[in-house]
Protein backbone atom coordinates (compact mmCIF):
# COMPACT_ATOMS: atom_id res chain seq x y z
CA UNK A 1 0.00 0.00 0.00
CA UNK A 2 1.44 3.46 -1.06
CA UNK A 3 2.93 5.36 1.68
CA UNK A 4 -0.30 8.68 1.03
CA UNK A 5 -2.96 5.82 1.18
CA UNK A 6 -1.66 4.35 4.48
CA UNK A 7 -2.16 8.08 5.89
CA UNK A 8 -5.10 8.79 4.19
CA UNK A 9 -6.92 5.53 6.19
CA UNK A 10 -5.38 6.26 9.34
CA UNK A 11 -6.88 9.77 9.00
CA UNK A 12 -10.01 8.38 8.13
CA UNK A 13 -9.91 5.74 11.19
CA UNK A 14 -9.00 8.19 13.54
CA UNK A 15 -11.62 10.79 12.18
CA UNK A 16 -14.18 8.33 12.35
CA UNK A 17 -12.64 6.81 15.86
CA UNK A 18 -12.90 10.47 17.34
CA UNK A 19 -16.21 11.35 16.40
CA UNK A 20 -17.62 8.01 17.40
CA UNK A 21 -16.18 8.47 20.64
CA UNK A 22 -17.41 11.81 20.85
CA UNK A 23 -20.94 10.48 20.24
CA UNK A 24 -20.61 7.56 22.86
CA UNK A 25 -19.49 10.51 25.38
CA UNK A 26 -22.74 12.24 24.62
CA UNK A 27 -25.00 9.28 24.70
CA UNK A 28 -23.09 8.29 28.20
CA UNK A 29 -24.06 11.78 29.39
CA UNK A 30 -27.51 11.13 28.58
CA UNK A 31 -27.80 8.07 29.90
CA UNK A 32 -26.68 9.21 33.49
CA UNK A 33 -28.63 12.23 32.88
CA UNK A 34 -31.86 9.97 32.30
CA UNK A 35 -30.65 7.94 35.40
CA UNK A 36 -31.46 11.67 37.57
CA UNK A 37 -34.15 11.87 40.28
CA UNK A 38 -36.51 14.01 38.04
CA UNK A 39 -37.23 17.67 38.73
CA UNK A 40 -40.84 16.20 40.08
CA UNK A 41 -38.41 14.17 42.53
CA UNK A 42 -36.88 16.80 43.32
CA UNK A 43 -39.68 19.35 44.06
CA UNK A 44 -41.36 17.13 46.18
CA UNK A 45 -38.09 17.12 48.44
CA UNK A 46 -39.91 20.09 50.54
CA UNK A 47 -42.04 19.33 53.28
CA UNK A 48 -44.09 21.82 55.24
CA UNK A 49 -44.58 21.45 58.72
CA UNK A 50 -47.01 23.73 60.88
CA UNK A 51 -45.98 23.51 64.55
CA UNK A 52 -48.80 25.59 65.91
CA UNK A 53 -50.97 22.48 66.43
CA UNK A 54 -48.37 19.92 68.17
CA UNK A 55 -49.10 18.99 71.96
CA UNK A 56 -46.38 18.57 74.62
CA UNK A 57 -44.72 15.00 74.76
CA UNK A 58 -46.93 14.10 71.86
CA UNK A 59 -45.27 12.48 68.88
CA UNK A 60 -45.91 13.82 65.77
CA UNK A 61 -44.34 11.90 62.81
CA UNK A 62 -44.08 13.41 59.07
CA UNK A 63 -42.62 12.50 56.16
CA UNK A 64 -39.97 13.99 54.17
CA UNK A 65 -38.48 12.50 51.18
CA UNK A 66 -40.00 9.42 51.85
CA UNK A 67 -38.69 9.28 55.08
CA UNK A 68 -40.35 9.45 58.94
CA UNK A 69 -39.62 13.09 60.01
CA UNK A 70 -39.90 13.00 64.34
CA UNK A 71 -41.10 16.39 65.59
CA UNK A 72 -41.88 15.95 69.41
CA UNK A 73 -42.93 19.03 71.22
CA UNK A 74 -41.16 19.18 74.67
CA UNK A 75 -42.97 20.09 78.01
CA UNK A 76 -41.93 21.68 80.54
CA UNK A 77 -40.61 19.22 82.44
CA UNK A 78 -38.36 17.84 79.56
CA UNK A 79 -34.67 18.91 79.29
CA UNK A 80 -33.64 21.97 76.54
CA UNK A 81 -31.00 21.08 74.18
CA UNK A 82 -28.84 22.81 71.37
CA UNK A 83 -30.19 20.42 69.00
CA UNK A 84 -34.02 22.18 69.58
CA UNK A 85 -35.61 23.61 67.10
CA UNK A 86 -36.79 26.35 68.96
CA UNK A 87 -40.12 28.11 67.77
CA UNK A 88 -41.04 31.10 69.83
CA UNK A 89 -40.81 29.98 73.05
CA UNK A 90 -41.51 26.69 72.20
CA UNK A 91 -38.80 24.08 71.83
CA UNK A 92 -38.94 21.31 69.64
CA UNK A 93 -37.35 17.72 68.70
CA UNK A 94 -37.04 17.20 64.91
CA UNK A 95 -34.74 14.45 63.50
CA UNK A 96 -34.93 11.60 60.81
CA UNK A 97 -37.01 8.47 62.36
CA UNK A 98 -34.68 6.31 61.68
CA UNK A 99 -32.36 4.56 64.16
CA UNK A 100 -28.31 5.43 63.03
CA UNK A 101 -27.62 1.60 63.79
CA UNK A 102 -29.44 -0.08 61.32
CA UNK A 103 -32.23 2.13 59.92
CA UNK A 104 -35.41 0.59 61.67
CA UNK A 105 -37.88 2.89 63.08
CA UNK A 106 -37.39 3.76 66.79
CA UNK A 107 -40.73 4.03 69.00
CA UNK A 108 -41.08 6.85 71.68
CA UNK A 109 -42.23 5.89 74.62
CA UNK A 110 -43.55 9.10 76.33
CA UNK A 111 -43.54 8.35 79.99
CA UNK A 112 -39.62 7.77 79.69
CA UNK A 113 -39.10 10.87 77.36
CA UNK A 114 -37.54 8.01 75.18
CA UNK A 115 -36.78 6.71 71.68
CA UNK A 116 -36.63 2.90 71.84
CA UNK A 117 -35.56 1.00 68.68
CA UNK A 118 -37.10 -2.94 68.56
CA UNK A 119 -34.65 -3.87 65.90
CA UNK A 120 -31.89 -4.13 68.06
CA UNK A 121 -32.53 -2.31 71.20
CA UNK A 122 -30.93 1.02 70.92
CA UNK A 123 -32.27 4.20 73.33
CA UNK A 124 -32.52 7.91 72.55
CA UNK A 125 -33.64 10.42 74.56
CA UNK A 126 -35.92 13.08 73.59
CA UNK A 127 -33.03 15.29 72.33
CA UNK A 128 -31.85 12.44 69.94
CA UNK A 129 -29.06 11.46 71.94
CA UNK A 130 -27.99 7.80 71.94
CA UNK A 131 -28.36 6.93 75.12
CA UNK A 132 -28.51 3.19 75.01
CA UNK A 133 -27.34 -0.09 72.67
CA UNK A 134 -25.87 0.24 68.85
CA UNK A 135 -26.50 3.29 67.76
CA UNK A 136 -23.22 5.05 66.98
CA UNK A 137 -24.67 8.68 66.96
CA UNK A 138 -27.21 10.34 67.90
CA UNK A 139 -30.86 10.87 64.99
CA UNK A 140 -30.01 12.86 62.92
CA UNK A 141 -31.26 16.92 62.06
CA UNK A 142 -32.87 16.86 58.96
CA UNK A 143 -32.17 20.69 56.97
CA UNK A 144 -34.79 23.15 58.01
CA UNK A 145 -35.89 26.43 58.17
CA UNK A 146 -38.17 28.32 60.18
CA UNK A 147 -41.09 30.26 58.64
CA UNK A 148 -43.27 31.60 61.71
CA UNK A 149 -44.90 28.70 63.03
CA UNK A 150 -44.37 26.60 59.88
CA UNK A 151 -41.20 24.80 59.77
CA UNK A 152 -39.94 23.70 56.00
CA UNK A 153 -37.92 20.43 55.49
CA UNK A 154 -35.53 19.98 53.00
CA UNK A 155 -34.16 24.26 52.85
CA UNK A 156 -31.31 24.92 55.20
CA UNK A 157 -32.40 28.18 57.25
CA UNK A 158 -29.94 30.10 59.64
CA UNK A 159 -30.91 28.05 62.52
CA UNK A 160 -29.94 24.66 60.94
CA UNK A 161 -27.12 26.00 59.44
CA UNK A 162 -25.79 27.12 62.77
CA UNK A 163 -26.38 23.55 64.09
CA UNK A 164 -24.47 22.10 60.92
CA UNK A 165 -21.40 24.57 61.97
CA UNK A 166 -21.75 23.09 65.59
CA UNK A 167 -21.78 19.73 64.74
CA UNK A 168 -25.02 19.09 66.20
CA UNK A 169 -27.28 17.74 63.41
CA UNK A 170 -25.64 14.31 63.42
CA UNK B 1 -24.80 -15.13 -5.93
CA UNK B 2 -22.87 -18.37 -5.31
CA UNK B 3 -24.56 -21.68 -7.22
CA UNK B 4 -27.27 -23.33 -5.54
CA UNK B 5 -27.95 -27.20 -6.51
CA UNK B 6 -31.93 -28.09 -6.44
CA UNK B 7 -32.06 -29.68 -2.61
CA UNK B 8 -33.59 -33.08 -2.09
CA UNK B 9 -34.81 -32.56 1.35
CA UNK B 10 -35.17 -30.07 4.13
CA UNK B 11 -32.70 -30.09 5.90
CA UNK B 12 -30.09 -30.46 2.41
CA UNK B 13 -32.19 -27.26 1.77
CA UNK B 14 -31.37 -25.53 5.17
CA UNK B 15 -27.71 -27.19 4.90
CA UNK B 16 -26.96 -25.30 1.30
CA UNK B 17 -28.22 -21.66 2.91
CA UNK B 18 -27.05 -22.58 6.77
CA UNK B 19 -24.45 -25.12 6.56
CA UNK B 20 -26.41 -26.74 9.64
CA UNK B 21 -24.66 -29.90 9.09
CA UNK B 22 -21.37 -28.47 10.08
CA UNK B 23 -23.03 -26.12 12.76
CA UNK B 24 -24.46 -29.52 14.31
CA UNK B 25 -21.13 -31.30 13.99
CA UNK B 26 -19.63 -28.63 16.00
CA UNK B 27 -21.78 -27.84 18.46
CA UNK B 28 -23.47 -31.35 19.31
CA UNK B 29 -22.31 -34.24 17.57
CA UNK B 30 -18.20 -33.80 17.68
CA UNK B 31 -18.30 -31.41 20.87
CA UNK B 32 -16.43 -34.11 22.74
CA UNK B 33 -16.80 -35.01 26.31
CA UNK B 34 -14.64 -36.70 28.63
CA UNK B 35 -16.17 -40.20 29.90
CA UNK B 36 -14.69 -39.83 32.97
CA UNK B 37 -16.70 -37.63 34.74
CA UNK B 38 -19.79 -38.01 36.95
CA UNK B 39 -23.39 -36.33 37.83
CA UNK B 40 -21.75 -32.93 39.25
CA UNK B 41 -20.74 -32.68 35.04
CA UNK B 42 -24.65 -31.97 34.44
CA UNK B 43 -25.09 -28.94 36.92
CA UNK B 44 -24.52 -26.67 33.83
CA UNK B 45 -27.11 -27.84 31.84
CA UNK B 46 -29.13 -28.12 34.86
CA UNK B 47 -28.74 -24.60 35.09
CA UNK B 48 -29.62 -23.94 31.38
CA UNK B 49 -32.86 -25.53 31.84
CA UNK B 50 -33.31 -23.15 34.78
CA UNK B 51 -32.54 -20.40 33.78
CA UNK B 52 -34.76 -21.10 29.98
CA UNK B 53 -37.75 -22.11 33.01
CA UNK B 54 -37.24 -18.41 34.35
CA UNK B 55 -37.50 -17.06 31.19
CA UNK B 56 -40.85 -18.75 30.40
CA UNK B 57 -42.12 -18.27 33.72
CA UNK B 58 -41.06 -15.01 33.63
CA UNK B 59 -42.81 -14.00 30.32
CA UNK B 60 -46.27 -14.66 31.92
CA UNK B 61 -45.56 -12.91 34.59
CA UNK B 62 -44.87 -10.17 32.48
CA UNK B 63 -48.59 -9.99 31.14
CA UNK B 64 -50.11 -8.77 34.07
CA UNK B 65 -47.25 -7.43 36.03
CA UNK B 66 -47.66 -3.24 36.74
CA UNK B 67 -44.10 -1.39 37.41
CA UNK B 68 -45.94 0.84 39.66
CA UNK B 69 -45.76 1.38 43.26
CA UNK B 70 -49.77 2.07 43.44
CA UNK B 71 -50.29 -1.23 41.53
CA UNK B 72 -47.43 -3.38 41.79
CA UNK B 73 -48.10 -4.98 44.74
CA UNK B 74 -51.57 -5.79 44.17
CA UNK B 75 -50.79 -7.14 40.20
CA UNK B 76 -48.84 -9.63 42.00
CA UNK B 77 -50.48 -10.71 44.98
CA UNK B 78 -54.35 -10.27 43.63
CA UNK B 79 -54.24 -10.24 39.82
CA UNK B 80 -51.87 -12.68 39.08
CA UNK B 81 -52.28 -15.13 42.16
CA UNK B 82 -55.82 -15.36 41.74
CA UNK B 83 -57.47 -13.61 38.86
CA UNK B 84 -54.94 -15.09 35.99
CA UNK B 85 -55.67 -18.95 35.53
CA UNK B 86 -52.67 -20.58 36.46
CA UNK B 87 -50.56 -16.95 37.06
CA UNK B 88 -49.87 -18.76 40.70
CA UNK B 89 -48.19 -21.78 38.92
CA UNK B 90 -45.94 -18.82 36.77
CA UNK B 91 -44.76 -17.16 39.87
CA UNK B 92 -44.06 -20.10 41.55
CA UNK B 93 -42.34 -21.50 39.40
CA UNK B 94 -40.02 -18.15 39.10
CA UNK B 95 -39.49 -18.15 42.64
CA UNK B 96 -38.59 -21.74 43.39
CA UNK B 97 -36.44 -21.30 40.42
CA UNK B 98 -34.89 -18.39 41.45
CA UNK B 99 -33.43 -19.57 44.54
CA UNK B 100 -32.77 -23.44 43.04
CA UNK B 101 -30.73 -21.53 40.53
CA UNK B 102 -28.64 -20.37 43.16
CA UNK B 103 -27.90 -23.68 44.95
CA UNK B 104 -27.26 -25.37 41.69
CA UNK B 105 -24.72 -22.78 41.15
CA UNK B 106 -22.88 -23.19 44.14
CA UNK B 107 -23.08 -26.86 43.49
CA UNK B 108 -21.83 -26.25 40.07
CA UNK B 109 -19.19 -23.67 41.55
CA UNK B 110 -17.93 -25.84 44.22
CA UNK B 111 -17.38 -29.16 41.82
CA UNK B 112 -15.27 -26.52 40.22
CA UNK B 113 -13.33 -25.58 42.92
CA UNK B 114 -13.15 -29.32 44.09
CA UNK B 115 -11.91 -30.56 40.93
CA UNK B 116 -9.23 -27.80 40.10
CA UNK B 117 -11.53 -26.85 36.50
CA UNK B 118 -10.22 -23.26 36.99
CA UNK B 119 -6.91 -23.95 36.21
CA UNK B 120 -4.47 -23.96 33.15
CA UNK B 121 -6.23 -22.82 30.29
CA UNK B 122 -9.78 -23.11 32.06
CA UNK B 123 -9.16 -19.26 33.84
CA UNK B 124 -11.86 -17.95 31.32
CA UNK B 125 -14.56 -20.83 31.83
CA UNK B 126 -13.67 -19.59 35.69
CA UNK B 127 -14.01 -15.72 35.33
CA UNK B 128 -16.93 -16.03 32.66
CA UNK B 129 -18.74 -18.07 35.23
CA UNK B 130 -18.11 -15.72 38.19
CA UNK B 131 -19.60 -13.10 35.81
CA UNK B 132 -22.82 -15.53 35.21
CA UNK B 133 -22.77 -15.66 39.29
CA UNK B 134 -22.61 -11.49 39.85
CA UNK B 135 -25.32 -10.69 36.94
CA UNK B 136 -28.03 -13.82 38.65
CA UNK B 137 -27.37 -12.21 41.96
CA UNK B 138 -28.16 -8.62 40.33
CA UNK B 139 -30.62 -10.59 38.30
CA UNK B 140 -32.31 -12.50 41.80
CA UNK B 141 -32.34 -9.23 43.33
CA UNK B 142 -33.68 -6.36 41.24
CA UNK B 143 -36.36 -9.16 40.71
CA UNK B 144 -36.77 -9.08 44.62
CA UNK B 145 -38.19 -5.94 44.14
CA UNK B 146 -40.92 -5.77 41.89
CA UNK B 147 -43.54 -7.52 44.19
CA UNK B 148 -43.19 -4.28 46.03
CA UNK B 149 -43.97 -5.81 49.82
CA UNK B 150 -41.89 -4.79 53.14
CA UNK B 151 -38.96 -7.42 52.24
CA UNK B 152 -38.53 -5.71 48.85
CA UNK B 153 -38.38 -2.29 49.81
CA UNK B 154 -36.35 -2.57 52.69
CA UNK B 155 -33.79 -4.68 51.26
CA UNK B 156 -34.17 -1.78 48.36
CA UNK B 157 -33.30 0.81 51.08
CA UNK B 158 -30.32 -1.36 52.77
CA UNK B 159 -28.77 -2.89 49.46
CA UNK B 160 -28.64 0.87 47.72
CA UNK B 161 -27.32 2.31 50.75
CA UNK B 162 -24.39 0.33 50.62
CA UNK B 163 -23.34 2.46 47.73
CA UNK B 164 -22.72 5.46 50.28
CA UNK B 165 -19.54 3.80 51.30
CA UNK B 166 -20.05 3.97 54.61
CA UNK B 167 -17.69 7.13 55.89
CA UNK B 168 -17.40 8.29 52.80
CA UNK B 169 -21.30 9.39 52.68
CA UNK B 170 -21.69 8.90 48.64
CA UNK B 171 -25.98 9.85 49.37
CA UNK B 172 -26.14 11.72 46.10
CA UNK B 173 -24.53 8.19 44.28
CA UNK B 174 -27.72 6.52 46.17
CA UNK B 175 -30.07 8.72 45.70
CA UNK B 176 -28.61 8.74 41.65
CA UNK B 177 -29.48 4.76 41.89
CA UNK B 178 -33.03 5.30 43.25
CA UNK B 179 -33.44 8.26 41.45
CA UNK B 180 -35.41 9.53 44.46
CA UNK B 181 -33.92 9.57 47.94
CA UNK B 182 -35.95 6.67 49.21
CA UNK B 183 -36.82 3.63 46.58
CA UNK B 184 -40.30 5.36 45.13
CA UNK B 185 -41.59 5.06 41.79
CA UNK B 186 -38.49 5.48 40.03
CA UNK B 187 -36.67 3.09 41.42
CA UNK B 188 -38.84 0.51 40.81
CA UNK B 189 -39.56 1.17 37.30
CA UNK B 190 -36.00 1.02 36.96
CA UNK B 191 -35.01 -2.38 38.50
CA UNK B 192 -38.15 -3.17 36.61
CA UNK B 193 -36.32 -2.76 33.08
CA UNK B 194 -33.16 -4.30 34.69
CA UNK B 195 -34.96 -7.24 35.62
CA UNK B 196 -36.65 -8.16 32.81
CA UNK B 197 -33.91 -6.84 29.79
CA UNK B 198 -30.74 -5.85 30.27
CA UNK B 199 -29.67 -8.40 32.71
CA UNK B 200 -31.02 -10.98 31.55
CA UNK B 201 -29.31 -10.18 27.73
CA UNK B 202 -26.38 -9.99 29.80
CA UNK B 203 -27.15 -13.41 31.56
CA UNK B 204 -27.94 -14.95 27.92
CA UNK B 205 -24.20 -13.02 26.19
CA UNK B 206 -22.24 -14.04 29.02
CA UNK B 207 -23.80 -18.40 28.99
CA UNK B 208 -22.62 -18.06 25.29
CA UNK B 209 -18.97 -16.88 26.27
CA UNK B 210 -18.99 -19.53 29.21
CA UNK B 211 -19.91 -21.92 26.64
CA UNK B 212 -17.37 -20.68 24.34
CA UNK B 213 -14.63 -21.02 26.77
CA UNK B 214 -15.10 -24.58 27.08
CA UNK B 215 -14.77 -25.22 23.44
CA UNK B 216 -10.54 -24.95 23.54
CA UNK B 217 -9.76 -26.61 26.89
CA UNK B 218 -12.65 -29.09 27.18
CA UNK B 219 -14.36 -30.23 30.10
CA UNK B 220 -12.42 -31.32 33.07
CA UNK B 221 -12.79 -35.02 34.22
CA UNK B 222 -12.78 -36.59 37.82
CA UNK B 223 -8.73 -36.97 37.46
CA UNK B 224 -7.83 -33.91 35.90
CA UNK B 225 -6.26 -36.04 33.61
CA UNK B 226 -4.72 -33.99 30.48
CA UNK B 227 -4.92 -36.15 26.92
CA UNK B 228 -5.59 -35.99 23.12
CA UNK B 229 -8.80 -34.44 22.31
CA UNK B 230 -8.39 -35.16 18.88
CA UNK B 231 -7.05 -38.56 19.09
CA UNK B 232 -9.90 -39.93 21.22
CA UNK B 233 -12.17 -38.37 18.83
CA UNK B 234 -11.05 -40.59 16.02
CA UNK B 235 -11.43 -43.46 18.11
CA UNK B 236 -14.85 -43.02 18.72
CA UNK B 237 -15.59 -41.84 15.13
CA UNK B 238 -13.44 -44.95 14.17
CA UNK B 239 -16.44 -47.28 15.79
CA UNK B 240 -13.86 -47.80 18.90
CA UNK B 241 -16.34 -46.44 21.37
CA UNK B 242 -15.42 -48.61 24.13
CA UNK B 243 -11.79 -47.87 23.88
CA UNK B 244 -12.32 -44.20 23.40
CA UNK B 245 -12.08 -41.46 25.72
CA UNK B 246 -14.65 -39.29 24.91
CA UNK B 247 -18.47 -39.10 24.13
CA UNK B 248 -20.43 -36.81 21.60
CA UNK B 249 -22.22 -33.85 23.61
CA UNK B 250 -25.29 -34.95 21.83
CA UNK B 251 -26.80 -37.33 21.95
CA UNK B 252 -24.54 -39.24 24.18
CA UNK B 253 -23.85 -36.94 27.06
CA UNK B 254 -26.94 -34.93 27.33
CA UNK B 255 -28.68 -38.21 27.51
CA UNK B 256 -26.81 -38.67 30.84
CA UNK B 257 -27.65 -34.56 31.28
CA UNK B 258 -31.42 -35.53 31.13
CA UNK B 259 -31.28 -37.91 33.11
CA UNK B 260 -29.87 -35.80 36.24
CA UNK B 261 -31.99 -33.04 35.03
CA UNK B 262 -35.33 -35.55 35.85
CA UNK B 263 -34.34 -35.91 39.78
CA UNK B 264 -33.73 -32.55 39.63
CA UNK B 265 -36.87 -31.45 38.68
CA UNK B 266 -38.89 -33.57 40.53
CA UNK B 267 -37.32 -31.77 43.28
CA UNK B 268 -37.88 -28.76 41.57
CA UNK B 269 -41.87 -29.42 41.17
CA UNK B 270 -42.12 -30.90 44.45
CA UNK B 271 -41.61 -27.54 45.62
CA UNK B 272 -43.30 -26.07 43.23
CA UNK B 273 -46.30 -27.85 44.22
CA UNK B 274 -46.03 -28.93 48.18
CA UNK B 275 -43.44 -26.15 49.43
CA UNK B 276 -43.21 -22.95 47.69
CA UNK B 277 -43.29 -20.75 50.44
CA UNK B 278 -39.71 -21.55 51.00
CA UNK B 279 -39.22 -19.19 48.14
CA UNK B 280 -42.01 -16.74 49.60
CA UNK B 281 -40.99 -14.87 52.83
CA UNK B 282 -44.16 -13.94 54.55
CA UNK B 283 -43.00 -10.45 55.08
CA UNK B 284 -43.32 -9.48 51.85
CA UNK B 285 -47.20 -10.12 51.38
CA UNK B 286 -47.14 -7.07 53.52
CA UNK B 287 -47.35 -3.74 50.97
CA UNK B 288 -44.24 -1.64 50.97
CA UNK B 289 -44.13 1.00 53.70
CA UNK B 290 -41.33 3.72 53.95
CA UNK B 291 -42.39 4.15 57.34
CA UNK B 292 -42.24 1.14 59.08
CA UNK B 293 -39.10 -1.09 58.99
CA UNK B 294 -40.01 -4.93 59.66
CA UNK B 295 -38.30 -5.94 63.26
CA UNK B 296 -35.65 -8.27 61.46
CA UNK B 297 -34.70 -7.79 57.67
CA UNK B 298 -32.51 -10.78 56.23
CA UNK B 299 -32.06 -11.33 52.39
CA UNK B 300 -32.78 -14.82 50.44
CA UNK B 301 -30.59 -17.59 51.49
CA UNK B 302 -28.53 -17.38 48.83
CA UNK B 303 -27.02 -14.23 49.87
CA UNK B 304 -26.87 -15.35 53.39
CA UNK B 305 -22.91 -15.81 53.88
CA UNK B 306 -22.04 -12.58 52.08
CA UNK B 307 -24.55 -10.65 54.12
CA UNK B 308 -23.20 -12.48 57.50
CA UNK B 309 -19.77 -11.21 56.30
CA UNK B 310 -20.93 -7.55 56.45
CA UNK B 311 -22.95 -7.80 59.10
CA UNK B 312 -20.15 -8.75 62.46
CA UNK B 313 -17.82 -5.19 61.49
CA UNK B 314 -18.03 -1.81 62.63
CA UNK B 315 -19.84 -0.01 59.48
CA UNK B 316 -16.38 0.90 57.34
CA UNK B 317 -14.28 -2.62 58.30
CA UNK B 318 -18.18 -4.58 57.35
CA UNK B 319 -18.42 -2.99 53.94
CA UNK B 320 -14.96 -2.92 53.17
CA UNK B 321 -14.99 -6.84 54.37
CA UNK B 322 -18.54 -7.80 52.25
CA UNK B 323 -16.90 -5.77 48.96
CA UNK B 324 -13.88 -8.27 48.86
CA UNK B 325 -15.95 -11.47 49.77
CA UNK B 326 -18.30 -10.21 46.63
CA UNK B 327 -15.14 -10.37 44.23
CA UNK B 328 -12.59 -12.52 45.97
CA UNK B 329 -13.65 -16.08 44.08
CA UNK B 330 -13.07 -14.03 40.92
CA UNK B 331 -9.15 -14.21 41.81
CA UNK B 332 -9.20 -18.35 42.38
CA UNK B 333 -7.21 -19.16 39.68
CA UNK B 334 -4.75 -16.65 40.03
CA UNK B 335 -4.58 -17.25 44.14
CA UNK B 336 -4.36 -21.32 43.50
CA UNK B 337 -0.28 -21.19 42.70
CA UNK B 338 -0.35 -24.82 42.73
CA UNK B 339 0.26 -26.11 38.94
CA UNK B 340 -2.10 -29.64 40.05
CA UNK B 341 -5.01 -29.82 37.83
CA UNK B 342 -6.37 -32.80 40.28
CA UNK B 343 -9.39 -33.50 43.21
CA UNK B 344 -9.11 -31.75 46.10
CA UNK B 345 -8.51 -35.11 47.85
CA UNK B 346 -5.03 -35.50 46.40
CA UNK B 347 -3.94 -31.93 46.73
CA UNK B 348 -2.54 -32.29 50.54
CA UNK B 349 -3.41 -29.34 52.40
CA UNK B 350 -5.69 -27.98 49.52
CA UNK B 351 -8.58 -30.42 50.57
CA UNK B 352 -8.76 -29.07 53.94
CA UNK B 353 -8.88 -26.13 52.58
CA UNK B 354 -11.81 -27.18 50.35
CA UNK B 355 -13.92 -28.32 53.50
CA UNK B 356 -13.09 -26.10 55.68
CA UNK B 357 -14.24 -23.07 52.84
CA UNK B 358 -17.85 -25.04 52.42
CA UNK B 359 -18.71 -25.28 55.91
CA UNK B 360 -17.26 -21.96 56.52
CA UNK B 361 -20.16 -20.76 53.93
CA UNK B 362 -22.73 -23.10 55.42
CA UNK B 363 -22.09 -22.05 58.50
CA UNK B 364 -22.02 -18.15 57.86
CA UNK B 365 -25.47 -19.02 55.93
CA UNK B 366 -27.27 -20.36 59.15
CA UNK B 367 -25.54 -17.25 61.12
CA UNK B 368 -26.76 -15.18 58.41
CA UNK B 369 -30.52 -16.24 59.38
CA UNK B 370 -30.25 -15.63 63.15
CA UNK B 371 -30.84 -12.21 64.76
CA UNK B 372 -27.93 -10.51 65.70
CA UNK B 373 -29.10 -9.98 69.25
CA UNK B 374 -28.04 -13.08 70.32
CA UNK B 375 -24.14 -12.82 71.78
CA UNK B 376 -23.31 -17.00 70.95
CA UNK B 377 -24.44 -17.11 67.69
CA UNK B 378 -23.08 -13.44 66.67
CA UNK B 379 -19.49 -14.95 67.62
CA UNK B 380 -19.95 -17.55 65.68
CA UNK B 381 -20.35 -15.57 62.56
CA UNK B 382 -17.69 -13.29 63.90
CA UNK B 383 -15.25 -16.33 64.01
CA UNK B 384 -16.88 -17.46 60.57
CA UNK B 385 -16.33 -14.00 58.58
CA UNK B 386 -12.87 -13.68 59.86
CA UNK B 387 -12.05 -17.44 58.83
CA UNK B 388 -13.12 -16.85 55.35
CA UNK B 389 -10.58 -14.31 55.04
CA UNK B 390 -7.81 -15.96 57.02
CA UNK B 391 -8.59 -19.11 54.14
CA UNK B 392 -8.26 -16.55 51.20
CA UNK B 393 -5.12 -15.15 52.85
CA UNK B 394 -3.85 -18.92 53.61
CA UNK B 395 -4.71 -20.29 49.49
CA UNK B 396 -1.22 -18.91 47.71
CA UNK B 397 0.87 -20.06 50.84
CA UNK B 398 -0.41 -23.67 50.96
CA UNK B 399 -1.00 -24.12 47.29
CA UNK B 400 2.64 -23.04 46.87
CA UNK B 401 4.17 -25.62 49.41
CA UNK B 402 2.12 -28.36 47.52
CA UNK B 403 3.96 -31.34 46.30
CA UNK B 404 3.76 -31.22 42.14
CA UNK B 405 1.31 -34.47 41.61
Amino acid sequence: MAKSEQGRRDFMGMALGGFTALGGIGALYAMKRSWDPLPSVKAAGFTTVDLSGAQPNVLNVEKWRGKPIFVLKKSADMKKDPRDVVVGSDHYHVSIGLCTHLGCIPAYVPDDHKFKCACHGGEFDASGHEIFGPPPSPLEIPPFKIDGTKLVLGEAGPEYKKMLDAGLTA
Amino acid sequence: MAHFEKAKNLNEWLDQRLAVNTLKKVMQTEYWIPKNINFLWAMGMVLAATFGILLVSGIFLLMYYKPDTNLAFDSVNYTIMSEVGYGWLWRHVHGVGASLVFLIIYIHMFTGIYYGSYKKGRELIWLSGMGLFVAFSAEAFSGYMLPWGQMSYWAGMVITNLFSGGSLEAYGLVEWIRGDYVPADAFLTRFFMLHVLLIPVAIIGLIVLHFGTLRIPHVNNQDGEEFDFAEAAELYKAGKVKESKVIPFSPVFLSKDVLVMGVYFILFFYLVFYHFEFAMDPVNFDPADGLKTPAHIYPEWYFLWSYEILRPFSKDLGLIAFAIAQVIFFMLPFLDRSPNVAPASRRGLFKYWFWLMLLDMITLTFMGKLPPTDALFANIGLVAAILFFVLWIALPIITKLEKKL
